[in-house]
């Protein structure tokens, strides 16, 4: 397949189109959906770059924290994590869990809004 | 179009007389559930707020209806509380669909001017106090004057939410964790009073005075007062100012003192805490419901798509206010 421009290099040339081109000549309503869909765009670039190795390493901590075998895909490991919080067998003071979850969440909002300032607390 | 600025042009000559023309039609930025249209015309000016299209949405959220909106407002402009002044409710004969006519309050709704520029400096030192006294103010309002309203406290809220929730079938642990701890911490239930339901920057207009108008009613419900007290506190209506608890301009200490004064209860940080950890849940799964609007097709719009991606801000907001009660 063909990668001349790349996925990240599309994305690229339409956000460069709404922030320079199209949002200068909107006003109102549109020109507010102009920013949201670049910030989408944004969202879309960081999550190209980051998305294989953030879910190896959540794959890799959920395996550690919930001491499963190999093989088992992110979203079984997350409804497995899911069903041990609600049955009280893992709470916010067992070992690891609110370590796993802080980082998976860190991870996922430096993709979706990194200056969002909740991120500054939790690193801080 | 021409049908919609057609009737507007006959509603405003209804409102005003036929001396008043609109001239101009603008509709205002944000408010994604409701239209907001600013319509003037020589000296005249008002807002119309009415359903997306004018039809009224079906959505999973309390939304009380256009009508019961207008109704509450005037209650509460009758007990002096800073609202819009409802000057007509929409009939079928007005062919716009379901909404009302309000005054137009001049001043500002988006929070970044509000929390940055120095025009509102003085009003961001009078704001803690002002909100603590409306919210006192609104809490007051005897119940038997209300019109029908929805019943929701806490621990509705939590069931209501952890339906919704689970009917996504996606699994979010944090969320899972954040559920754990409301049930185990819940603090007694108090009666019930009327709660706004969304008070915060953005539904609150705000000149250089300070707080001039409540707007956005359509959340309001039967419920307990802290529940007010501790939404406008959720990080995510600090609007980035996370240090300033209570709405991104002030403390909690100093809105809490202002509500005792103005004759509500003595409430302590840690109830407010508990609601506040309800209310980022349930904002992040209203991010969830906004999103599914989308998912579904329902709303196509790039905002509602946008709105997905704003459930893990709450997650990470969960998460520091977890490691925070478990310190």
């Amino acid at each position: 397949m063909h990668d001349q421009p790349s996925l990240a290099e599309l994305l690229q040339a339409v956000k460069h189109f709404i922030d320079e081109t199209a949002s200068p000549n909107l006003s109102g309503h549109p020109a507010f959906h102009a920013r949201v869909a670049s910030n989408v765009l944004a969202t879309a670039l960081r999550d190209l770059e980051v998305r294989t190795a953030n879910e190896s390493a959540e794959a890799a901590s959920l395996k550690t924290l919930l001491a499963v075998s190999d093989g088992r895909s992110l979203d079984d490991m997350n409804r497995e994590l899911c069903k041990r919080i609600q049955s009280g067998d893992l709470t916010a003071t067992s070992h690891g869990l609110i370590a796993h979850l802080k980082a998976t969440t860190i991870a996922q909002v430096k993709t979706d809004q990194p200056r969002y300032s909740g991120l500054k607390t939790a690193e801080s | 179009m021409q049908d919609f600025e057609a009737a507007a042009h006959r509603l405003f000559s209804k409102v005003f007389g036929a001396e008043a023309d609109l001239s101009d039609i603008n509709r205002l930025s944000g408010g994604a559930s409701q239209e907001t249209w600013a319509l003037s015309g020589g000296h005249f000016e008002a807002i119309l707020r009415r359903a997306p299209g004018g039809v009224r949405p079906t959505r999973p959220s309390a939304a009380i209806g256009l009508a019961t909106e207008a109704a509450l407002i005037r209650i509460a402009g009758k007990e002096s509380l800073p609202v819009a002044k409802i000057l007509h409710v929409l009939t079928p004969k007005d062919e716009l669909g379901e909404g009302f006519v309000m005054s137009r309050v001049h001043g500002e709704t988006i929070a970044r001017p509000i929390l940055r520029d120095e025009t509102f400096a003085a009003a961001r030192l009078k704001l803690p106090g002002e909100c603590g006294a409306a919210l006192a103010g609104i809490h007051k309002i005897a119940t038997n004057t209300l019109p029908d309203l929805p019943s929701s406290n806490g621990s509705d809220q939590i069931a209501q939410y952890e339906d919704i929730y689970r009917g996504f079938d996606i699994p979010h642990p944090v969320f899972e964790l954040a559920l754990t701890w409301l049930k185990a911490n819940q603090p007694a239930p108090i009666d019930p009073v009327l709660v706004h339901g969304d008070f915060r920057l953005g539904n609150l207009i705000v000149d250089e005075q300070g707080l001039a108008a409540i707007l956005d009613w359509e959340l309001a419900h039967l419920g307990d007062p802290r529940e007010d007290l501790a939404w406008i506190c959720v990080n995510s209506w600090r609007f980035g100012v996370t240090e300033n608890r209570v709405g991104g301009f002030g403390q909690l200490e100093p809105m809490l003192q202002a509500y005792a004064d103005a004759g509500g209860a003595v409430f302590s940080t840690q109830e407010i805490d508990w609601w506040e950890m309800l209310g980022t849940l349930k904002w992040g799964v209203m991010c969830m419901i906004m999103y599914e609007a989308f998912r579904s097709g329902a709303d196509p719009s790039v905002e509602r798509a946008a709105i997905g991606r704003r459930v893990s801000e709450t997650e990470i907001d969960l998460i520091n206010l977890l490691e925070a009660a478990n310190a």
